[in-house]
C-alpha cells in the first residue's frame, strides 16, 4: 500500500495515460474490482498480474468501456500533458477512436477475412470516405483504399506475417493470430495498447519472439503498454512496472523485482496454509514495514540474494 | 470434411454422415411422396396415406433420393480421394485467376439475359418480370442486410410495400392527394427517401439487439406496415388497396434521328420511352437497374465498408473494440437494403398497376430470404442467381403439379440445398472461409477427445515454430 502512494506522490500527474482512482465494478453481489486505483505513464510498459479471477480482465474492460464501473472515476491522457478524458459511459468504439487499442484473451479476429483485410478494419476506422464514394469508386475511396492497403502491410511486416497477407485468419497458426491481433490493434494508430494475455498458448521460442515484439512496439512506436500475463519470465523481461491485483484490488506495485519479493504477492501466489507457509506468514508479518530486515524463511533469504 | 480417421470416436450409425444424409433424403422422398399425392377426404381419412405410400409414387420419390445420395456419395469419395488441387476450391481459386473465363461467364448471362426473352412466350416474359426480376432485386438488397452485416430481417417485404404505396401516392392513386403528381420513374427517387428513413426509423431503436431478437422485431415491423395498409382505409384505401397506378414513362432530353443516305432508312425517335401492358420493356428495366444494382454493391462488398460490415458480422465485440462504429454502419446496411426493396416496390407497382396488402405478406419476406439463403448468403452472384431459379420453379412445375404442392417442391429443394452446399449454390468466399475454418478448429475443441489432444497439439508446434523462428532471425 505504501509503493502506491509513494508512486502516487512521486508521479507527474501530467503524464498519466490512465488515471484510475477507486473504481468498484460489481456483477450483482460479486464485487469484480473493489476500490482500485493506478496511474499509467506514457511510454512504459506496465503489466497487470495476479491469480485467476483476481479481475485483471475486468480492469480491462472498463478501462475499453465494455464494462461501467458503479464507483471511481476512469481518465485518458493520448499524450503526456493533454488534457484527461474521462472513459466512463463512453462506447467502446469511442474510447478506441481516443487512442485505446486492445486485444482479446481469446483470439478474436474476424475469421472469415484474410490476415490482410483484418489489419485494414482497424486501419479504416480511421478514414472518412463513405459508402456512396465507395459504390462511385471515387478518388477520395480509391486513396483511402490504396492507403489502408499500405499501411496494413507496414504492420504485418512488422509483426512478420507479410507473407502470409493474403491467408484467411482463421488459417493462421495460433502464434500468428496473436500477432495478427496486435497489428490489427496497432492499425487504429492507439497511443495505449492493451494486450490480455498474449502469450497465452503459445511456445516458449514465440514467447520470446512476443517479448521482442512488444518491446518493439514500445520503444519504436512510442506506445505505451498495458499487459496482463501469467507467464512471470515475459513479465518480468519487459515490464517497467508491475501491477499485482488479487480479489479485485490492487496489492502491491512498482519495479518487477520489487514487486517479486513483496509479501503480499508471494502471499497471493503460493498461499499460507501449510507449516513453512506460516513461518513464511510471520517473515511477512515482520518484513511488512522494513522488507529486507527479516532475513529468517528460507525463501526471503532465497529473494534477497537475488 | 474429417473422413481420414481423425475424429472417428463415436461411432455408432447415426455419427456417420453419409448415414445421416441417407435417412434424411429418404425421409424427404417419403415427404414429398405424401404431400404431392391424394389428398385425404371426410369420408375415408386414410385415402391420403393409401393413395400416396401404395401407389407407384412412393418409390420414385425414395428411388430418386437415393439416386442423388449415391451420386453425391460418389462424387465426394472420388474427391476426396484426389489431391486438393483438384476440388472446387482451388479451381474456384484458378477461376478467379483467369478473369477472362470469368468475363465470358457475365457476357454469356448478361447476353442471354438479353437476347432471348423476346423469343419467349407472353406467360414466360411476365414471369421473367413479375417474379424473377422483382425478386432478384428485393434479393440483392436483403443480402446486404443479412448476408453481408448479418442481420436477421424477416420484415424486409415491407420496404418493398412503402416503395410500393409510396408510388401509388405520387401517383395520385391513393385515397388522398399528393401535393403533385409525377411519374411512377420520378416516383423511384421517392420511395428510396422513403424506405431510407424508414429503413433508419426501424434501425435506430432495434439494431442494439442481436440475431433472434432482432429477427423479432424486425417481424413485427413487417406486420405493423401491412397491417396499417390493411387497416388504414382513409389513406390506404384498405384491403382493396390502389388500382390503376400508371405505367412509367420517361422523355429523355435528347432524341436519335438520323437518315442513312442511299438506304431507305430513317431513325426518328424523339427521345420518350414509354412503358405499358407489355413485359418485356420492364424486363430490360429491370435488367438495367438489376446491373445497377449489383455492381454498386460488388464495390461496396470489397470497399471499407464491406469489411466493416463482415467485421461486424463475424465478431462484433472485437468490431468495435477496433474503433468500427456499429450501430452507424448496421444503419447504413439497413438503409441500402431498404431502397433496394423500395425500387422494386416501385417497378412491381407500376407494372402490375394494382397492389393490395395481400401482396406484402411475411410469407414473401421468407421467400426472399429463403432466396438468399439459397443462393448463398454474402455471395452477390449467388443470390441472383437463387433468386432466379427459385422464383422460375414453381413456374415451371405449373403445367404438372397441382398449385397446392408447388411449394413442397421449392422446400424439397430448399432442404437437399441444405444438405449438400450448406453455404449455398455460389457460396461467398468469406462465409466459405468461415465454415471451413470451423470445421478445422472443430475437432480439437469438441468435447469429444481427450486422447487427441496431444495428437492436436503437436503437429500445431511445427508450422507455429517456424514463423517464429523466422522473425528471430530478421531482427
Amino acid at each position: 500500500m505504501t509503493a502506491i502512494e509513494e508512486l502516487t506522490a512521486s508521479d507527474d500527474v501530467n503524464n498519466a495515460v490512465f488515471d484510475v482512482d477507486s473504481v468498484t465494478l460489481r456483477f450483482g453481489g460479486v464485487t469484480s474490482l473493489s476500490n482500485v486505483s493506478m496511474r499509467m505513464r506514457h511510454g512504459e510498459i506496465l503489466a497487470v498480474i495476479g491469480p485467476n479471477g483476481a479481475g485483471k480482465t475486468s480492469l480491462f474492460n472498463c478501462l475499453t468501456g465494455v464494462y461501467h464501473p458503479q464507483e471511481g472515476s476512469i481518465h485518458f491522457r493520448r499524450a503526456a500533458g493533454a488534457k484527461p478524458v474521462s472513459v466512463l459511459g463512453k462506447k467502446t468504439h469511442t474510447i478506441n477512436h481516443l487512442g485505446v487499442a486492445r486485444t482479446f484473451q481469446n483470439i478474436r479476429l474476424f475469421p472469415a477475412l484474410t490476415a490482410l483485410e483484418n489489419v485494414k478494419v482497424g486501419v479504416e476506422t480511421r478514414q472518412r470516405s463513405g459508402a456512396i464514394s465507395a459504390m462511385l469508386g471515387l478518388p477520395n475511396a480509391r486513396r483511402d483504399e490504396r492507403e489502408s492497403t499500405h499501411r496494413a502491410l507496414e504492420l504485418l511486416r512488422f509483426v512478420d506475417l507479410a507473407d502470409q497477407a493474403n491467408l484467411v485468419a482463421s488459417g493462421l497458426p495460433y502464434g500468428g493470430q496473436r500477432r495478427l491481433e496486435i497489428a490489427r490493434a496497432l492499425g487504429t494508430s492507439p497511443s495505449v495498447l492493451l494486450l490480455d494475455e498474449p502469450a497465452a498458448g503459445t511456445n516458449p521460442s514465440e514467447k520470446r519472439e512476443l517479448a521482442d515484439l512488444i518491446s518493439a512496439i514500445n520503444r519504436d512506436m512510442g506506445i505505451s503498454v498495458l499487459l496482463i500475463e501469467h507467464d512471470m519470465r515475459l513479465v518480468m523481461s519487459i515490464a517497467t512496472r508491475v501491477i499485482v491485483l488479487n480479489f479485485g484490488q490492487v496489492i502491491a506495485s512498482g519495479a518487477p523485482e520489487q514487486v517479486q519479493r513483496d509479501p503480499a504477492v508471494i502471499e497471493a501466489y503460493l498461499g499460507t496454509t501449510n507449516s513453512t507457509g506460516k513461518d513464511a506468514d510471520k517473515a511477512a508479518d515482520g518484513g511488512a514495514a522494513p522488507t529486507d530486515m527479516t532475513p529468517d524463511g528460507p525463501a526471503t533469504g532465497e529473494e534477497v540474494g537475488s | 470434411m474429417n473422413t481420414n480417421g481423425t475424429v472417428r470416436r463415436r461411432t455408432g450409425l447415426w455419427h456417420n454422415e453419409d448415414a445421416r444424409r441417407f435417412v434424411s433424403l429418404v425421409a424427404t422422398g417419403v415427404l414429398i411422396a405424401l404431400l404431392t399425392g391424394a389428398d385425404g377426404s371426410q369420408d375415408d381419412s386414410l385415402l391420403a396415406f393409401r393413395e400416396s405410400l401404395l401407389s407407384i409414387r412412393l418409390p420414385i420419390c425414395v428411388g430418386l433420393m437415393v439416386l442423388l445420395w449415391a451420386v453425391f456419395y460418389v462424387g465426394q469419395r472420388r474427391r476426396i480421394s484426389l489431391s486438393p488441387a483438384v476440388t472446387g476450391a482451388a479451381f474456384r481459386q484458378r477461376l478467379r485467376q483467369m478473369p477472362v473465363v470469368r468475363w465470358l461467364l457475365i457476357v454469356a448471362v448478361v447476353g442471354a439475359a438479353l437476347v432471348l426473352p423476346p423469343f419467349l412466350s407472353g406467360f414466360w416474359q411476365t414471369v421473367l418480370v413479375n417474379q424473377v426480376g422483382i425478386y432478384v432485386l428485393l434479393a440483392a438488397g436483403l443480402n446486404v442486410v443479412v448476408g453481408w452485416a448479418g442481420l436477421l430481417d424477416l420484415g424486409y417485404i415491407a420496404f418493398f410495400a412503402i416503395g410500393a404505396y409510396t408510388t401509388a401516392y405520387f401517383t395520385g392513386t391513393l385515397p388522398i392527394a399528393p401535393p403533385f403528381v409525377v411519374n411512377p420513374f420520378v416516383a423511384i427517387i421517392f420511395a428510396v427517401l422513403a424506405c431510407l428513413v424508414a429503413g433508419v426509423l426501424l434501425g435506430t431503436p432495434t439494431l442494439r439487439l442481436r440475431g433472434d431478437y432482432l429477427a423479432v422485431v424486425t417481424l413485427g415491423f413487417g406486420e405493423i406496415v401491412r397491417i396499417v395498409a390493411l387497416n388504414g382505409d382513409d389513406f390506404t384505401n384498405g384491403p382493396r388497396g390502389a388500382t390503376n397506378i400508371p405505367h412509367p414513362s420517361i422523355t429523355l432530353p435528347f432524341g436519335v434521328h438520323f437518315t442513312v443516305p442511299g438506304l431507305d432508312w430513317k431513325v426518328d425517335w424523339d427521345g420518350s420511352l414509354r412503358w405499358g401492358i407489355d413485359s418485356l420493356p420492364y424486363w430490360y428495366l429491370l435488367l438495367v437497374l438489376t446491373a445497377l444494382v449489383v455492381f454498386l454493391l460488388s464495390r461496396l462488398e470489397h470497399s471499407r465498408v464491406g469489411r466493416a460490415w463482415t467485421a461486424i458480422r463475424e465478431d462484433e465485440v472485437a468490431a468495435q473494440a477496433n474503433g468500427v462504429r456499429t450501430v452507424r454502419l448496421k444503419l447504413l446496411a439497413f438503409a441500402i437494403g431498404a431502397s433496394t426493396s423500395g425500387v422494386a416496390g416501385v417497378i412491381y407497382a407500376s407494372k402490375v398497376g394494382f397492389i393490395s396488402p395481400d401482396n406484402f405478406i411475411l410469407q414473401y419476406s421468407i421467400f426472399v430470404l429463403a432466396y438468399v439463403i439459397f443462393g448463398g448468403m454474402g455471395s452477390l452472384t449467388g443470390v441472383v442467381l437463387g433468386a432466379a431459379l427459385l422464383t422460375a420453379l414453381p413456374e415451371f412445375l405449373r403445367d404438372y403439379v397441382a398449385a397446392a404442392d408447388r411449394p413442397t417442391y421449392l422446400g424439397a429443394v430448399l432442404v437437399l440445398m441444405m444438405i449438400f452446399r450448406p453455404a449455398g449454390l455460389v457460396p461467398a468466399g468469406r462465409r466459405k472461409a468461415e465454415i471451413t475454418a470451423q470445421q478445422a478448429s472443430d475437432p480439437p475443441g469438441s468435447s469429444v477427445q481427450q486422447a487427441d489432444q496431444p495428437e492436436a497439439g503437436q503437429p500445431e508446434a511445427g508450422p507455429t515454430a517456424s514463423p517464429a523462428g523466422a522473425v528471430g532471425g530478421g531482427q
